[in-house]
């Protein structure tokens, strides 16, 4: 249960950053790509890349493999789904207050 | 793909200062939101929303929780503002807590209500820090996710 809710916590927290969003994007066109290259690609440091790789690393939103000297990274679409329906839960539950809200104000307004 | 931000509205058949009333009055939020809700309707008026078991959010409630509201801008009856989720010894910053904005604009007899729920990219847990207050910023969006998924599965 608590793990669960960590694993929950760090997969949010991991692509609401927008940097992170920026090199899962560059990671979706690219397929595979080493930190050197998508630092080239980006705006951020090779060593900013890195951290922000570890962060994704640890949600679960990439996974890496060894070749040769180099370290390649690729997204995980299960996980990064995951996300993204996290996001959209948020915003069903605000569609469900704007319903309540509506209810209300026009029954309020029906007996007045 | 994905934005730090939430945007949804909905147009409410009842004139705008009703549909005010209905999402600024700690009495009637109660009604819509949270199982309780107790703030200072003005710029800076501090508060809490409380969700008790068995309550409205969700049914899954082990025991009640109080989530810290502070009020940022109030202009009857078009736009309302505050923050929430922050810890509850901490002042609402943009790192610790979510901004909620409700915008009404008239539309003939009706009223369109927008919400915007922004601030998603600003948390960032701190590596290493399992602190308490850290936590409860996360609860009520887990809460949320777990209503839902829930509501999802009553659909079905």
């Amino acid at each position: 249960m608590t793990r669960a809710r960590g694993e929950e916590e760090a997969l949010w927290s991991a692509v609401a950053e927008p940097s992170r969003r920026q090199l899962l994007d560059l990671l979706l066109v690219r397929g595979e790509a080493t930190a050197t290259t998508l630092a080239e690609d980006s705006p951020l440091t090779r060593q900013a890349v890195s951290k922000h790789l570890a962060v994704l690393d640890r949600a679960g939103l990439v996974e890496s493999r060894r070749e040769g000297r180099e370290v390649r990274y690729s997204v995980r679409p299960d996980r990064l789904d995951a996300a993204v329906q996290s996001m959209a839960e948020v915003a069903a539950s605000w569609d469900g207050r704007l319903q309540r809200i509506k209810h209300l104000a026009e029954a309020r307004h029906g007996t007045s | 793909m994905i934005r730090n931000e939430l945007k949804r509205e909905i147009v409410i058949e009842a004139p705008q200062d009703i549909v005010w009333s209905t999402v600024t009055e700690p009495e009637q939020i109660a009604l819509w939101f949270s199982d309780a809700a107790e703030f200072d309707l003005r710029p800076d008026g501090t508060g809490s929303l409380t969700w008790t078991p068995g309550g409205r959010a969700t049914a899954e409630l082990e025991e009640t929780m109080v989530i810290p509201v502070r009020v940022l801008e109030v202009d009857p009856p078009r736009y309302f503002a505050f923050r929430w989720t922050h810890p509850a010894d901490e002042d609402p910053t943009p790192v610790n807590s979510l901004l909620v904005e409700f915008t009404l604009t008239p539309e003939g007899d009706a009223t369109r209500l927008s919400v915007v729920e922004s601030g998603f990219e600003e948390i960032e847990r701190d590596a290493g820090n399992e602190a308490e207050g850290h936590d409860s910023g996360w609860k009520i969006h887990l809460e949320r996710l777990r209503e839902h998924v829930q509501q999802d599965l009553a659909a079905r």
